[in-house]
């Protein structure tokens, strides 16, 4: 047996020998992953401060384009009232007998809308839209309200400082009280 | 509605006189014509001739062909929507694996195993990718317990009473034996950092579904679940592997899972903020409220039913479970809620698992309203309709877990009804 199978041999049992851990025996079996996780496909969910946002930029006009084409379908020439969950309108109905959840209405933060639409969406074809897109897509659905100007350019780092009407409108029933 | 006539009310649930009663009365056919060689023309056919041959996956019954899921989906996009357990054409606790509910967010992935790979990440010592074949050699552990859709029974909230068989209202649930491996292991393996706190799975469907759950559920029962009911995951219910967190609701038994990200808040999502939280009357809205709590429903009899025989003995059948725990009670009441009975319960009664429950009904032509009350091992009481309104208003949406009222006309027929 040659030196360097011998010492194969010794690191394996010395490595097994530490596996064994106080729950159970078992080997463990994953791989290192650190490229792995920095790779953009293992990066899509983007928290409130918005720091896994992709650089890129849009405008509503451009956005509005781009919402005819590839989201009215479902969502309605307006953004509500079609098949699909509404998007637009609504603001400040949550008291009502009516309440609408839309975007604009509900949901307490802007970076939900880029991380959502850039993952599932369009529903045909998710992952088919450009982070530039993306961006003017969010720009567009976020104007109609007022939330931001007609003319505002979202982009990694303006989205995360977009402050949503209903941003207090949650109470965490976790941890239990 | 008008509540129950009077003498309804007095008409209480007699099961210990008719445990009796029934032992009495079985006997054994008596083959009057045993000395006859020749068999009588209307023996089966089934029994003249040699019947079918092997299966190599076995299927029901032609006859039983009705026992479907039943399928709401958008038809826009027919991979978005619900198929809800026929729970009123079940018997027992566990839900066969071709009729365990499904919610897909954009359809079921035919994942090739052999490409597919689980990511762990984030707030760990080194991050680990895992294959399939991999895990397999892991120790595993089975778990017999329910998962229930957050937006199950949803149509309760609705002012109007639906009119859909038990299982087609409420059957967002089900109840299975998950076997795989108890996800600390995996995260130990990866050496977990003390600022981790939260955990965002996500799944590899064409969502990429993505959702925050607590480190704590996961280190605690929560299980990479590989097998169902013996067999390896369907696809629609997460193959190659998903998470299943008893107790918790659906959303986040994680299916088709690729990664698990650790982090020290959660990632706010759309299924942790647009959906899955619940709209309360003053504008704001309950956020992670993961735990199913305590419910029951009679599937036996149930809408779409008819009580055939008047009078007429009848077994009273459903299911209890909670998120919370073990079921310890379940009472009847047939006068709408103004007295109760206990029902049996049927052994083995597992942790955050279906529970079945019985009771034999002598019914005589009254008009009555059937319904089953849960009670946990916490105490926890299955509210009234009106109780859970009260509380969270009609808007919440999600965890509508509310007494289910059966009404019984003096023709036998079922009708769902509100306001017991």
């Amino acid at each position: 047996m040659s030196t360097v199978s011998k010492v194969l041999i010794t690191t394996l049992l010395f490595s097994l020998s530490s596996y064994s851990n106080a729950d159970t025996d078992h080997q463990p079996l994953g791989k290192p992953a650190e490229a792995l996780s920095h790779q953009a496909q293992w990066n899509l969910s983007i928290a409130p401060d918005g720091k896994a946002l992709p650089k890129g930029k849009g405008f509503a006009a451009e956005g509005k384009k781009i919402f005819a084409l590839q989201c009215a379908a479902c969502h309605g020439p307006e953004g509500i009232g079609a098949s699909a969950d509404p998007l637009m309108g609504e603001v400040g109905s949550l008291t009502s007998d009516y309440p609408e959840k839309t975007v604009n209405s509900y949901w307490p933060y802007a970076t939900t809308l880029f991380d959502y639409i850039r993952r599932s969406m369009p529903i045909n074809a998710p992952f088919s839209l450009t982070a530039d897109e993306v961006y003017a897509l969010s720009a567009y659905i976020l104007s109609q309200d007022a939330i931001i100007p007609e003319d505002f350019e979202l982009n990694e780092k303006t989205l995360p400082r977009v402050t949503m009407p209903n941003r207090d409108g949650f109470t965490a029933f976790y941890p239990e009280k | 509605m008008k509540k129950a006539p009077v003498q309804s009310r007095r008409q209480f649930l007699q099961k210990a006189a008719l445990g009796g009663a029934l032992a009495g009365t079985v006997s054994l056919p008596i083959l009057a014509n045993a000395d006859k060689l020749e068999f009588p023309d209307d023996l089966p056919e089934w029994m003249r001739a040699p019947g079918g041959e092997f299966g190599n996956y076995g299927q029901p019954s032609k006859h039983e062909q009705n026992v479907i899921r039943w399928i709401s989906a958008n038809p826009a996009a027919p991979g978005n929507g619900v198929s809800w357990t026929p729970l009123h054409d079940l018997q027992g606790t566990i839900t066969p694996n071709g009729l365990h509910y499904e919610r897909h967010h954009n359809g079921v992935p035919q994942i090739d195993p052999e490409q597919h790979v689980l990511l762990i990440d984030g707030l760990v010592d080194s991050p680990l990718s895992f294959d399939v074949k991999s895990l397999l050699r892991y120790p595993m552990v089975s778990r017999t317990c329910f998962i229930e859709c957050g937006g199950n029974s949803n149509s309760g909230w609705r002012s109007n009473p639906i009119q859909s068989q038990a299982g087609y209202a409420h059957g967002l649930v089900s109840n299975a034996e998950w076997t795989g491996i108890p996800l600390k292991l995996l995260l130990k393996e990866a050496g977990i950092q003390p600022a981790a706190k939260w955990v965002i799975a996500e799944g590899a469907d064409a969502a990429a579904l993505n959702i925050s759950i607590p480190l704590e559920k996961l280190l605690d029962d929560a299980l990479l679940a590989l097998y169902q009911n013996g067999e390896r995951l369907r696809p629609e219910n997460g193959y190659p592997m998903r998470l299943v967190l008893p107790g918790w609701e659906g959303i986040l038994n994680v299916k088709w899972l690729r990664q698990l990200r650790l982090t020290d808040e959660p990632i706010m999502s759309r299924d942790e903020t647009s959906q899955y939280t619940e709209l309360l009357p003053d504008g704001t809205a309950r956020q992670f409220t993961f735990i199913n709590e305590a419910k029951s429903l009679i599937t036996s009899p149930s809408l779409g039913m008819m009580l055939p025989d008047n009078p007429g003995i009848y077994q009273i059948s459903g299911l209890a479970w909670s998120g919370r725990g073990k079921i310890t009670r379940v009472e009847i009441s047939a006068d709408g809620g103004d007295s109760w009975v206990d029902a049996e319960l049927q052994g083995p009664i597992l942790d955050k698992a279906f529970t079945r429950f019985s009771l034999p009904w002598h019914w005589q032509g009254e008009y009555a309203i059937l319904q089953s009350r849960a009670t946990d091992e916490t105490g926890y009481v299955q509210p009234t309709r009106d109780a859970l309104v009260e509380n969270r208003g009609k808007h919440g949406f999600f965890h509508y877990n509310a007494i289910v009222s059966w009404e019984i006309t003096e023709e036998g027929d079922i009708n769902h009804v509100y306001g017991f």
